[in-house]
């Protein structure tokens, strides 16, 4: 959307690259709204779009993803600054996915960082950061510019995903290992692949040119003809995110910046990232406050939980054996692939520990008749689904 | 001659207000209007023959929802419909738009400067903390910092707890926005010229203020702390123009029994051995209550309606140093047609919103050197609106409706009184300037009226033509406001209150110190309340 001009208030939301191939696509004329986008909330069924991506191969325009390029000789260094974890184990051709937080150790976002060349960083998130990325590069010798309307995105999710993009062309990608970033040449540009995806299962994503937008998508759809390719939408994407264990912002946690309420921030640790804070490296922002955590401890864990029953338990209080309120799901689903009734909730401390059990406070119709059922569950670690075909290299053709 | 009691003067939507409610307490209450009709600047008016204008205030959002509910407003004929957009239309022929849409008003944003559009969400996240902090002292009665009664010690720590909710930074925060420029404080957020320039009108409305003096960034929380239907900061127009919500208020009021008198202007406040009896009107006849409550401002009540001898010279000292300085005009257009603003495009949605000209803080700060220098800004910040292309009752179809809301228009020229001729001149002004931007503005002109501080106070009674009775400046906000020791709605003798808009929580027709007042009046009279309480956000 570069070159703006003071009549794009025409268009309410704006089509994204791959357009013209998902309109025709969308039996349902479902769309959405992300970050000023048109963006399919589902095409034809959410739940047969949800098992394309885990039995055979789910493709989700994720072009409205908000992307940075970070450059510079301080790029490493800056970005170190920012993030809670150790950049400099990010090699160059691969991925890492990061969370940084304010002064304060709260959460802004989180999101994936690609060490695309040398130096050269692409980092994708939920929010736009361009302010919080300037203001943090202060006294870094860095470039920092959103791109994200000059780079087309698909997902390409599932266990044939490999199977077809290998047919597309891209010999040797079954070599590619989780988080990592190959590149091949796509007429007359550049096609980035990254093992990499929101969905907990064998997957890419592929980065191009909006130019070559269209022809990537003809091009991987004819090649995923026989491999039971769909298109899927927003509503099936978060379906099999809740499955992998995947964070939403704005739904699982609060970024930091938007919260009116400070009280209802929460730090890395608090959401379930600390595995992704470093503490030993030398300072970066939040981490006075995550050392002063740690030694007081925090406030809140953020839980994955195995229900009882089938009621789907969106929103529901969670409460301890006597009824008291201890959290709160911030997401829930049936998962039809561990056939588990699960969520994620976040809960106070000091609940929250591996085998702690509680009642989940579920209100569910029958036949426009409501219902309340409080259902045992517990905490469990792990991921509620997880195909070996996730980690293996080579990657399986199905 | 009838006794009431009690007797209000003044039929502006805050004395209305306090009238209803203390009907609805079972008093016998009498609204005295020196005006053939009521609203004071709540009004609407028929000044062309089929042209109905909103000729003082012009747009709601700071009504109180308790207010407009517990009072029945909707079932006396009050809707209050939002409004969409505003745009900043600068002089190379480019503009901002603040569009409905979030992702249009975001990308708009954006075409202007990235960050800038990344930093509103922050902007506006701090500013929505200070709306927060604000909200639910709207409708409480600011306590006594100086009083060790057990009810303003409470009232503090309450005050002091609901900062301790919105944590440690809020506190610091908070004391910056109350005494920072809006300039300085957008500086923190913003580099684009225009945005700044966009975001920094609110700070100057009603107030003899420059975009530069310390102090303006409050007056943008008072113009933010509103809401339409709990969306905080919208605003929208009364159907049928700013009188509806008085008609509607009057309406109530007599449901219950109350009395208003119209042309009524009173001369003076009686008080007799330290407390009041009643009004002496300009025509000679005299009211009698137990109580008397003012809604006008304190320059005009105590100075004017009160005999000084009857006040402690102290007090008299406070009325005459409180600062009520005029600084806005207004002109209300009736249009033969639509006008046209090309530099917006094409069928741009905006023309539905506020319009202002302007495209950086410097250039506000200059319109406001012009007030200093005795004259009205040659170059004019206005807020601009056209009230019919959302308001199907207030033209003919196809003609048009236009408020300009114009800031700085000072209460003297240079010095002396206005004439005609200068009304005249400052009015051509503003035309000239949306001209500029209008092609065929002038051509559409059927009928206009021009109003300066002058029109303002000899036909409103505001003094020098201040549209929030008094500036809203930290000195006189809160406890402070009107004055320190007097901020409880209790005036200076016995059976004297103030219910005006000088009184907290200050000015724009919000209504909340006219049920204020109402509250502390059936207090001291020991009767049930009635004026709705607790009403907060969570």
């Amino acid at each position: 959307m570069k070159n703006l001009t003071k009549e794009h208030f025409h268009t309410h939301l704006y089509p994204s690259p791959f357009h013209s191939r998902t309109e025709p696509l969308n039996k349902l004329n479902q769309w959405g709204r992300w970050k000023g986008y048109l963006s399919a909330d589902a095409y034809t069924d959410i739940s047969m779009e949800y098992f394309a991506s885990r039995n055979t191969c789910g493709v989700f325009d994720l072009t409205p993803m908000t992307k940075h390029l970070i450059t510079g000789p301080d790029a490493l260094p800056f970005l170190n600054r920012l993030m809670t974890r150790e950049v400099s184990k990010i090699k160059p051709g691969r991925v890492g996915y990061c969370v940084w937080c304010n002064d304060d150790g709260r959460v802004i976002d989180d999101g994936t960082l690609f060490h695309l060349r040398e130096g050269v960083y692409r980092l994708c998130s939920q929010e736009p950061q361009i302010d919080w990325l300037l203001t943090s590069a202060i006294g870094f010798d860095v470039d920092i510019v959103e791109d994200t309307h000059d780079v087309a995105a698909l997902a390409v999710q599932g266990p044939t995903s490999c199977a077809i993009l290998r047919k597309m062309g891209l010999n040797g990608l079954e070599m590619l290992k989780p988080f990592g970033i190959e590149h091949y040449p796509f007429e007359g540009t550049e096609l980035m692949v990254s093992r990499t995806g929101y969905t907990g299962d064998l997957g890419y994503e592929l980065w191009i040119d909006p130019s070559h937008a269209e022809a990537l998508w003809d091009r991987l759809f004819a090649a995923g003809q026989d491999y039971g390719i769909a298109p899927m939408g927003g509503e099936a994407l978060d379906l099999v995110r809740v499955e992998a264990g995947f964070l939403l912002a704005g739904v699982d946690f609060l970024p930091a910046h938007e919260a009116i309420r400070p009280d209802r921030t929460r730090s890395p640790f608090e959401v379930g990232l600390g595995w992704l804070v470093h503490l030993d490296k030398p300072h970066f922002t939040g981490r006075r406050a995550l050392l002063e955590e740690k030694r007081r401890g925090s406030r809140y864990n953020f839980v994955k939980l195995d229900i009882d029953g089938n009621k789907t338990a969106e929103h529901s209080f969670i409460l301890d054996k006597r009824e008291n309120y201890v959290g709160t799901v911030t997401s829930a689903m049936w998962s039809p692939s561990a056939k588990a009734n699960i969520a994620l909730a976040s809960l106070e401390a000091p609940h929250g520990k591996v085998g702690d059990e509680f009642l989940a406070e579920v209100y569910y119709q029958r036949e426009l008749k409501w219902h309340r059922v409080l259902a045992p569950c517990r905490v469990i670690d792990g991921i509620f689904f997880e195909p070996a075909r996730r980690k293996m290299t080579p990657a399986p053709n199905f | 001659m009838k006794k009431y009691d009690a007797i209000v003067i003044g039929a502006g939507h805050n004395g209305l207000t306090n009238a209803a409610y203390l009907a609805k307490a079972g008093l016998k209450v009498l609204v005295l209007e020196r005006n053939s009709y009521v609203g004071g600047a709540t009004v609407s008016r028929e000044l062309y023959k089929d042209w109905i204008y909103s000729n003082c205030s012009y747009v709601c959002s700071l009504l109180r929802p308790e207010i407009y509910r517990t009072l029945n407003l909707a079932k006396y004929g009050l809707q209050v419909v939002p409004y969409g957009g505003s745009v900043t239309m600068a002089e190379n022929g480019d503009f901002l738009g603040s569009y409905i849409d979030h992702d249009v008003s975001r990308r708009e944003l954006e075409r202007h400067n990235a960050r800038d559009a990344d930093a509103s969400l922050r902007f506006d996240t701090d500013i929505m903390r200070q709306c927060r902090l604000i909200r639910p002292f709207l409708m409480r009665t600011p306590p006594d910092p100086t009083s060790f009664k057990p009810w303003d010690l409470m009232q503090l720590l309450d005050f002091g707890r609901e900062f301790l909710k919105l944590g440690e930074d809020v506190i610091y925060d908070t004391v910056r926005f109350y005494t920072m420029s809006i300039a300085e404080y957008l500086d923190e957020y913003f580099e684009s010229d225009l945005i700044k320039a966009n975001f920094a009108g609110p700070g100057i409305i009603g107030t003899a203020l420059g975009v530069m003096s310390p102090g303006t960034s409050y007056v943008l929380l008072h113009h933010a702390m509103g809401d339409v239907d709990g969306s905080m900061g919208a605003w929208g127009f009364a159907r049928g123009g700013m009188g509806a919500i008085a008609n509607a208020m009057a309406a109530c009021f007599q449901d219950h029994g109350g009395e208003i008198m119209t042309d009524a202007g009173v001369d003076q406040i009686i008080v007799k051995s330290g407390r009041v009896t009643g009004v002496a009107l300009e025509n000679g006849d005299e009211h009698y209550a137990d109580l008397v409550v003012s809604n006008l401002d304190p320059k005009r009540t105590f100075l004017k309606l009160m005999d000084e001898k009857d006040l402690e010279p102290s007090f008299v000292e406070k009325a005459r140093n409180f600062k009520i300085r005029g600084s806005s005009g207004k002109l209300n257009i009736a249009l033969d047609g639509l006008p046209e603003f090309p530099q917006l495009g094409k069928d741009n949605p905006l023309i539905a919103g506020d319009m202002h000209f302007m495209d950086s803080v410097e250039r506000l700060e200059r319109a406001y050197d012009d007030w200093k220098n005795g004259t009205w800004s040659k170059d004019p910040y206005v807020d601009m609106l056209i009230p019919t292309l959302t308001d199907p009752t207030m033209a003919p179809p196809g003609k048009h409706y236009m408020s300009v809301f114009v800031q700085y228009v000072p209460p003297k020229v240079h010095g002396r009184d206005w004439t005609d001729e200068d009304r005249d001149a400052f009015g051509q002004t503003v035309i000239d300037q949306i001209a500029n931007y209008s092609p065929n503005f002038k051509d559409l002109i059927l009928h206009t009226e021009v109003r300066t501080p002058r029109e303002i106070e000899d036909e409103v009674g505001l003094t020098e033509g201040n549209i929030f009775q008094g500036e809203l400046t930290m000195d006189q906000l809160f406890f402070n406001r009107p004055f320190p020791g007097f901020a409880q709605y209790r005036g200076p003798v016995k059976g004297m209150y103030m219910c005006g808009s000088a009184t907290h929580p200050g000015g724009g027709v919000m209504a909340a110190p006219g049920a204020n007042a109402a509250r502390e009046i059936l207090r001291d009279l020991r009767r049930p309340n009635t004026v709705p309480e607790g009403w907060t956000d969570d």
